[in-house]
């Protein structure tokens, strides 16, 4: 699977168009390099000065008849995707597909006949249901705007739907307001299925409800998947009804997607580290559990601002792994194991993406602090290689020798990483290589793309020695945290340099 | 059912008949009624529970099934301004070896903020808008102590530096509409424990919160309480959280008490069809869980036409295994079923015993 690669992303729209129902036949929605960026203005002429940038470049894509799972933080965006891929929001840019045909640009008017397919559950079962009608009519009201005339009447038709929702059919004339929060709910649903729909959009549909009335809802839309060969996406921010509901499941984190897995392997292996921090911090009903807390991860902070995110990895400011590639390049969503992509330099459970960079982040020391050791297993301590402590050792000396033989080193690391990703290079170049390769790398990350995921598993073996090296060199790295400032300054002449050498 | 006496005993005055009992917090049988236009609205039907310091008492259930009430009770506020008219209240809460029912108002004042203290939901309608954090926090200090502002203001700073704000002295001036969810939860416990509460009530401290962001705050209660010593009562829907961090557990239904125990115990022997029910309805994050919910049909009783017999007959999947139709007439008491582990409910221990082993556990 390929979809995110940039060569692909052109050919697609006509493929999909084309040969739909033969490659494609299973998806129902594709979404690629979905944005949406909500303006901020300023001043009388209202300049724009800058955006939310809510949805930031998303790809994924929804077979017929499976559950997709959404989670992340309040303010990850992904309720703004979820009103963006049923289009009740226009997108900034990317691309939506829908049974083949690209419904991003569709006026309201070409829209229509296409919302008979897309319909919406949403979140808070008392704002959604307009209060001065009655159960008929709201229920109604998806026949009546499309014109469509079923079988045996209007009437009969709602009812039968009440029923099918759990509702009594003589609830047709009543107001919502005699309805409970689960029986609202229901009513949504019912409305939402009333035309038959392909896609089921649902925005934390059992988030305002209580546990008990929460499983009621859980079953029936469980059942009219069943039944009705639905497809849905669900949003939630709860991982456990998550984890219950769906096949697939996509970790949002400020409006990127940072894992899309099936459902046993994000439950069972996260690899990326917000994924795993997520998880763990999700109490579990059982007191015998307690004494586990040394699982949990406890994430420092809030979530940054998404007018602002931060560069390269948006979670290297809270995570315990992230290095200076982690601030400078951003990952890409890879799919490192069959069905699991993940869009991580280090990530869990997995090989390393970028093992020739090792030195923490500062904010990564302080974040791991709150890691523990049990989690850290295979963690920041073993992320220090043989190279740091020769890098230690003779500092200055390494910076101004790189810089002179940085010609060759960084041509050779450069070759040498958009041909293996730069897994390998920091092997073959050698200790001395290791700042330019992380100069490198970033240059390379593009094209590096499709060999790491190619070369997935194969980066195993690189991965391992530099982690055996670890174990010797100990912590001698800690020093790393002056160092790496005093190499920042060492990098960016030899950055120069570089340029220099490459002009 | 003795309608509120506004000139009632004064504080740590106990009436005639009733003892102060050893226990830090003592609530013996407490009632807490609404009379509307529809009819009476029994919140708080009988409920009876101790706490010492140091435990964290959980009480759960679902909205409506009276847990806010008792908090509220507890900390007296049902009976300010014009509400206090529209309440009848009866029963005995004991902090301290002070009985609270029954105490004048100004008695009453005089420990709310110092001995116990409140965590509320929603921070952001719980904090004044107009006012800098500081401040609030400021104010409920002079309160109970007679100190400068300066005083106060440096013991605000120092109380947000430990709830783990960052760089306090700064944001001691923001308003709470600058501080994030988690941020203005922090600041909230700040305020709440500015006096050093020994009873700290939390109603739903986290239910508003990501999850991430619960985690901090549930292992912020949880080290305070360490240093402080305090008691802990917990309201809450999230059996996850109760788990995490309950010693005991009051599981709430219609007003009433229907299980009570240490959480141990209630997890892993829990007497109550309701309780099973809770657990049944709860998506486990820690397992592949069996196809399907186990859901708790129906939906919560009306509190004003509660339903006679047990409370939670009419979606009780058990009702008819007692006989002679006991469950729909007679209400259940509270029964012994271990030390320390109370269960109001007709079916008899082995029927319990065997539901539980045969039918529920397994597909938890």
């Amino acid at each position: 699977m390929s979809e995110t690669k940039k060569t692909d992303e052109a050919v697609i729209p006509q493929q999909a168009s084309a040969a739909e129902g033969s490659a494609d036949r299973e998806v129902l929605l594709k979404v690629e390099g979905l944005t949406k960026h909500f303006p901020i203005k300023k001043g009388i002429l209202q300049r724009q000065v800058g955006a939310v940038k809510a949805v930031d470049g998303i790809d994924f894509e929804v077979r017929k008849g499976e559950t997709l799972g959404v989670v992340g933080e309040s303010g990850c965006g992904k309720s703004t995707m979820g009103r963006v891929i049923t289009r009740l929001q226009d997108p900034t840019g990317g691309q939506i597909t829908f049974e083949g045909r690209d419904i991003t640009r569709l006026s309201t008017g070409q829209m229509r006949p296409l919302r008979r397919d897309i319909q919406m559950i949403f979140q808070d079962p008392y704002g959604s249901l307009n209060p001065r009608h009655t159960i008929g009519s709201i229920v109604s009201a998806p026949f009546r705007l499309q014109g469509v005339e079923p079988e045996g009447g209007v009437k009969k038709e709602v009812q039968r739907l009440l029923e099918l929702v759990g509702l009594s059919p003589e609830h047709y004339n009543r107001y919502p307001h005699e309805f409970s929060g689960g029986q609202r709910q229901r009513i949504g649903i019912a409305r939402a299925l009333a035309l038959k729909p392909k896609l089921v959009v649902a925005d934390e549909p059992v988030s305002a409800l209580d546990v008990s009335i929460q499983a009621q809802v859980v079953n029936l839309m469980d059942d009219l998947q069943q039944e009705l060969g639905l497809t849905y996406v669900i949003i939630a921010h709860d991982l456990s009804v998550v984890r219950h509901v769906s096949d697939r499941i996509a970790v949002m984190y400020l409006g990127k997607i940072v894992e899309l897995a099936d459902r046993t392997s994000l439950y069972e292996r996260p690899m990326h580290p917000y994924t795993k921090a997520l998880m763990s911090a999700v109490p579990v009903p059982d007191p015998k559990r307690r004494g586990a807390k040394s699982e949990r991860i406890l994430l420092r902070g809030d979530v940054p601002s998404p007018i602002a995110p931060p560069s390269g990895c948006r979670f290297h400011t809270r995570c315990w792994k992230a290095t200076e590639i982690c601030k400078t390049t951003e990952p890409q969503l890879v799919e490192l194991t069959p069905g699991q992509r993940v869009a991580c330099h280090h990530p869990e459970n997995f090989a390393d993406q970028a093992p020739q960079d090792t030195v923490l982040l500062s904010a990564a020391k302080k974040a791991s602090e709150l890691v523990p050791d049990a989690v850290a297993g295979g963690g920041p301590v073993e992320k220090e290689p043989a190279a740091t402590d020769k890098a230690a050792a003779s500092e200055e000396a390494a910076a101004s020798e790189e810089a002179a033989a940085s010609e060759e080193a960084a041509a050779s690391g450069k070759a040498e990483a958009s041909a293996a990703g730069g897994a390998a290079s920091a092997e073959k170049t050698g200790p001395g290589a290791k700042v330019s390769t992380e100069k490198a790398a970033p240059a390379a990350e593009d094209a590096a793309e499709a060999p790491a995921a190619g070369t997935g598993a194969g980066a195993d073996a690189p991965s391992g020695e530099p982690e055996a090296a670890a174990e010797e060199t100990g912590r001698q790295a800690e020093a790393g945290d002056q160092e790496s400032a005093e190499a920042e300054s060492g990098e960016s002449a030899e950055a120069e340099s570089q340029e220099s050498t490459d002009k | 059912m003795t309608e509120l006496s506004k000139t009632g005993a004064a504080v740590g005055e106990p009436t005639s008949g009733r003892q102060a009992p050893e226990a830090f917090l003592e609530v013996r049988d407490l009632k807490v009624h609404f009379p509307t236009d529809d009819g009476v609205v029994k919140s708080v039907d009988g409920v009876s529970f101790s706490l010492e310091k140091g435990q964290t008492l959980a009480i759960v259930g679902e909205s409506g099934s009276g847990k806010s009430v008792t908090s509220l009770a507890i900390m007296g506020l049902h009976r300010l301004g014009t509400r206090g008219k529209n309440v009848r209240m009866s029963g005995e809460i004991w902090l301290d070896g002070k009985e609270l029912v029954n105490a004048a108002p100004d008695e009453v004042r005089k420990l709310r903020g110092r001995e116990m203290a409140m965590i509320f939901q929603d921070p952001l309608s719980a904090m004044h808008p107009y006012y800098k954090i500081g401040d609030q926090i400021v104010e409920a200090y002079r309160v109970h102590h007679d100190v400068s502002k300066k005083v106060a203001r440096k013991r605000a700073i120092e109380m947000l530096d430990r709830v783990g704000i960052p760089e306090p002295a700064k944001r001691v001036d923001g308003y709470p509409h600058e501080f994030s969810g988690g941020m203005r939860q922090r600041a909230m416990i700040a305020m709440a424990l500015v006096n050093n509460p020994e009873l700290l009530i939390a109603d739903e401290p986290t239910t508003a919160l990501d999850v991430t962001v619960q985690a901090q705050i549930l292992d912020l209660i949880r080290d305070l309480q360490k240093e402080f010593g305090s008691a802990v009562i917990m309201i809450t829907h999230d059996l996850g959280v109760v788990a995490e961090i309950a010693d005991d557990v009051l599981v709430m239904y219609g007003g009433r008490c229907v299980e009570r125990g240490p959480a141990g115990e209630v997890f892993e022997q829990p007497q109550h069809p309701y309780t099973w029910g809770l657990l049944g309805s709860m998506p486990r994050i820690d397992r592949e869980t069996s196809e399907r919910l186990i859901p708790v049909k129906g939906s919560p009783p009306s509190l004003i036409n509660v339903p006679s017999g047990c409370a939670f007959n009419p979606r009780c999947p058990y009702a008819d295994i007692p006989k002679g139709n006991v469950t729909r007439t007679v209400r259940p008491e509270l029964e012994q079923v271990s030390t320390g582990h109370w269960s109001a409910c007709h079916l008899s221990a082995e029927d319990r015993q065997r539901i539980w082993t045969e039918e529920i556990a397994p597909k938890l």
